[in-house]
């Protein structure tokens, strides 16, 4: 029984009996069309036309043109293509007919894990999956119905196809376009059947990016290239020490730069603003602060790590499975050792930025943000404004990678927009994005194991100590033991060993820390799949089958596993001279396995493949899911071979590309991704390919060498 | 005043003769398809050609281009039909897509000076132009593809 045959009354009939098909009732925030968001100023006022706009995800017209509405922020992982794709399967649109929109601020657009505006841990298909084909269904019903109005025929005698509606006895059939003003006088059903996922056309196919064509022509519009009529540009100096402030400011020299407006104060720093960047760079350039550099002016990378050391065996225990203290005390040679992974930057290609508009009764905020919901609340608290008087217009994301969920460029533009009265671009340099950024925690580990007579783990204890995310929010320094934001791929370790105890010691500095592609997972995989590696010397055992043996009881990551291994050929030597390392990882609700080969050449390390498994479930774009995994792959190799982020006199050493290098074309493994056909619920995609790699790297380097990496990046004496 | 020839249109422009061309283009002239990144040379994102010529237009004063034939990626086709991006397009290169006219513009001025380019002639054109969400493996097809365009409309 094909499903598009139903008519609403049927499905609600079968409920529940129905085999496959989900029915599932709509729940669109609530919202509808009672607070239909608002429209964006920059688009013209629309000439009067008969829209149907079932819900406020959908606007489709006379001419079937469809406009989908997009809640996630595009950072280059596709889901200005992906979430389309969810509502057009159910619409049975027209692909070809689609337009994506970034949605304006409104609860509707929220993200059901989150119930805001957000996007981060990988969670755009994960959180609107549901909703999104809902949407689209709804839309479908309707049109049904004004179809067989129209005919004056029975809905289940029709069914809709690729934008079309068709009567299947008589061969009749009317677009959507021609549908619209029927539709958009029809109530839209609360309760919809949604497809199985063999009917689906759309999800599981690779689709071109819809944002593709305006990426190779310049006409993107991100964050910096925000034009408005009587637009100035600030940059805001920030002092160099963290939690330091300006004291004393001579501004003498700046104004008299020629584009120079002023100099104001503002709550991160001094904000110089001008008629462009140049003149902005040239007076800020000019600007003499006097700076309390505050108590972390002697803070050094030597001090934070004997901190991290002095606790890391204190630490409030998480999980503790067995007895693992007796069962090391009782081994004949438990293995230990210390991992330390390093401070990263985000380094974005695009640097911070953001644009704002303070007047009396409004504030407008072009950004580029991960976090509209908070970007709306930070400008309600700096103007008092209420929520209705407050737009946030998102651009594209010229990278996010966590960072742009932070607010100091938000802050940044708001208060100086609010100082000068004026529209206010602030731009970062590339400077400033290096050494005022969110970075990723460095940690310190010690790991300590036993092995029973065959070689086998026994005992498990990882002890973790840095500083923590999540404890920058009063209501996240709770629970240091379900600190996810620093244990998350430690505290979940997969592996069937009895004995097992993880714990983390919280020391937060004046470094600020912040979520990074992966967050936890980046180091804690890192620290916990090269320590395995030691076990399987140790124990005389292949790291693959090692691994096979301990996933017994998670068969989808037994299932990448064996498939990276099998695509890798682990089971035959690899090319002379080259070295394989393996590694898995559980993370978003993905499964990913990596196979990096690798060689070493008077101490420089060479990638030269990389075969990558993943189960992220169902498949919504799969071209965007290869693309997701090389871009986490590329992202985790620079951490892997270069990131570093130091500190001393309490700032960072660190400015920019000369001293904070980023992988290059060159240095680009081959890389090839084997996809997991699966129905099981969407897992995430932007974040879950990174973690793997740089234990996968390192691993194989140790095969290389015989001597274990601790600490990131790789650097071989 | 000097003047700017970009896109084969002429701009006289009021500016610092220090000032970079980036900084005139995207600030003076409204073509923010080339992209700030780095802003000491060293990562590409701002590549303009200059008489058929890669420069980084960051660190180019806008003095020493006066005169000279700019193009940006707003220059390089109406409507990106340009084998570069065409191949751009067909390989679906572009991610978060910030770095890619500073990406397209190198690879355009490879392909002007070596029609059929080896992957070391790739490396050695390419590495200099970072991309931070990876994606140098497309790049290298891409600019392959694009030499089979070019040649089969050539």
């Amino acid at each position: 029984m094909s499903l598009q045959k139903l008519s609403r009354r049927d499905f609600l009939k079968i409920s529940g009996a129905v085999g496959g098909g989900l029915l599932i009732s709509l729940q669109l925030g609530g919202c509808k069309q009672d607070t239909p968001p608002a429209k964006e100023t920059t688009t013209p006022a629309p000439t009067p036309t008969t829209l149907f706009e079932p819900n406020v995800w959908i606007t489709l017209r006379p001419d079937d043109s469809i406009t989908i509405r997009v809640g996630s922020s595009e950072m280059g992982q596709g889901v200005m293509t992906a979430l389309p794709m969810l509502i057009a399967e159910e619409l049975d649109a027209d692909w070809s007919t689609v337009t994506a929109e970034f949605a304006p601020i409104n609860p509707a657009f929220a993200n059901p894990i989150f119930g805001r505006q957000q996007t981060g841990g990988s969670t755009a298909v994960r959180g609107y999956w549901k909703l999104l084909r809902e949407a689209g269904a709804a839309g479908r019903e309707v049109l049904l119905t004004a179809a067989a109005n129209t005919w004056g025929v029975a809905a289940e005698e029709c069914h809709a196809e690729n934008g079309n509606i068709i009567h299947e006895q008589s061969g009749r059939r009317l677009r959507y376009g021609e549908l619209v003003e029927a539709a958009a006088k029809l109530p839209v059903p609360d309760v919809v059947l949604l497809k199985d996922p063999d009917q689906f056309n759309l999800l599981g196919t690779s689709q071109a990016r819809l944002d593709g064509p305006a990426k190779v022509d310049g006409s993107a519009v991100f964050g910096v290239d925000v034009q408005l009529p009587g637009l100035l540009t600030a940059m805001v100096i920030r002092c160099p020490v963290y939690g330091g402030k300006a004291v004393r400011v001579d501004d003498a020299e700046a104004k008299k730069i020629a584009g120079v407006r002023q100099v104001v104060s503002i709550s991160t720093g001094v904000a110089v603003v001008a008629d462009h960047f140049w003149a902005a760079k040239l007076g800020r350039d000019a600007l003499k602060v006097e700076w309390d550099e505050g108590p972390a002016a002697q803070l050094d990378s030597a001090t934070i790590t004997q901190r991290f050391a002095e606790v890391v065996d204190d630490g409030t225990i998480g999980r503790d499975d067995g007895n693992v203290n007796q069962a090391i005390d009782g081994a004949s040679k438990p293995i230990e050792a210390v991992y330390e992974v390093p401070y990263l930057a985000h380094a974005c290609m695009e640097p911070m930025n953001c644009t704002a508009h303070v007047q009396q009764d409004s504030c407008d905020i072009w950004v580029p943000t991960q976090g509209q919901t908070r970007t709306h609340n930070t400008a309600m608290q700096l103007t008092g404004l209420p929520a209705e008087k407050v737009r946030v217009h998102t651009t594209f994301l010229g990278g996010g990678f966590g960072r742009r969920s932070e607010q100091d460029f938000v802050i940044d533009a708001v208060e100086t927009s609010k100082a000068v009265g004026a529209p206010v671009k602030v731009m970062w340099t590339r400077e400033d994005d290096i050494q005022h950024d969110y970075y990723r925690q460095a940690t310190y580990n010690r790991l300590t194991a036993a092995l029973d007579d065959n070689g086998m783990p026994v005992a498990w204890r990882h002890r973790i100590a840095g500083p923590s995310i999540i404890a920058r929010d009063a209501r996240g320094r709770e629970d240091t033991a379900n600190d996810f934001s620093s244990t998350e791929g430690a505290m979940n370790l997969p592996y069937a060993i009895p004995n097992l105890q993880v714990s983390y010691a919280r020391v937060n500095t004046a470094v600020p820390v912040g979520f990074w592609r992966s967050v936890a997972s980046s180091q804690n995989a890192y620290i916990t799949e090269c320590f395995l590696d030691e076990l399987a010397a140790a124990g005389g055992k292949d790291p693959y089958q090692l691994r096979h043996e301990l996933l017994r009881d998670e068969p989808r990551l037994r299932g990448v596993l064996d498939l990276a291994a099998s695509k890798a050929g682990w089971a035959t030597p690899p090319p002379a001279g080259r070295f394989r390392g393996i590694a898995v990882a559980h993370s978003f609700a993905s499964y990913v396995a990596q196979v990096a080969e690798v060689s070493v050449d008077r101490g420089r390390v060479r990638v030269h493949r990389v075969v990558c498994a993943v189960d992220c479930g169902m498949i919504v774009n799969p071209d965007t899911i290869v693309a997701q995994m090389e871009s986490g792959i590329v992202y985790g190799l620079t951490a892997a071979l270069k990131g570093e982020i130091t500190i001393a006199r309490g700032r960072a050493q660190q400015s920019n590309f000369n001293d904070y290098p980023l992988l290059t074309l060159e240095e680009n493994p081959e890389v090839e991704v084997h996809i997991v056909s699966s129905n099981a619920d969407p897992g995430g995609v932007g974040e879950p390919g990174t973690p793997p790699i740089a234990p996968a790297v390192a691993n194989a380097v140790f095969a290389a060498t015989g001597k274990p990496i601790r600490r990131l990046p790789i650097r071989l004496g | 005043m000097i003047t700017l020839q970009v896109n084969g249109k002429a701009h006289e422009i009021d500016a610092d003769p220090a000032m970079p061309l980036l900084w005139a283009l995207r600030d003076l002239l409204g073509l923010t398809g080339t992209k700030y990144s780095c802003g000491i040379s060293v990562c590409g994102a701002c590549t303009v050609l200059v008489e058929g010529k890669p420069v980084r237009s960051c660190v180019t004063p806008v003095s020493a281009v006066s005169g000279k034939a700019i193009t940006t990626i707003e220059g390089l086709s109406p409507d990106r039909s340009h084998p570069v991006q065409q191949a751009w397009l067909e390989e679906q290169v572009p991610q978060c897509g910030y770095c890619q006219s500073g990406q397209i513009l190198s690879a355009v001025a490879l392909l002007n000076t070596t029609p059929q380019p080896t992957d070391a002639d790739i490396d050695a054109a390419m590495s200099g132009v970072l991309c931070r969400c990876g994606t140098y493996q497309r790049i290298r097809k891409a600019i392959k593809r694009a030499a089979n365009i070019a040649t089969r409309e050539g």
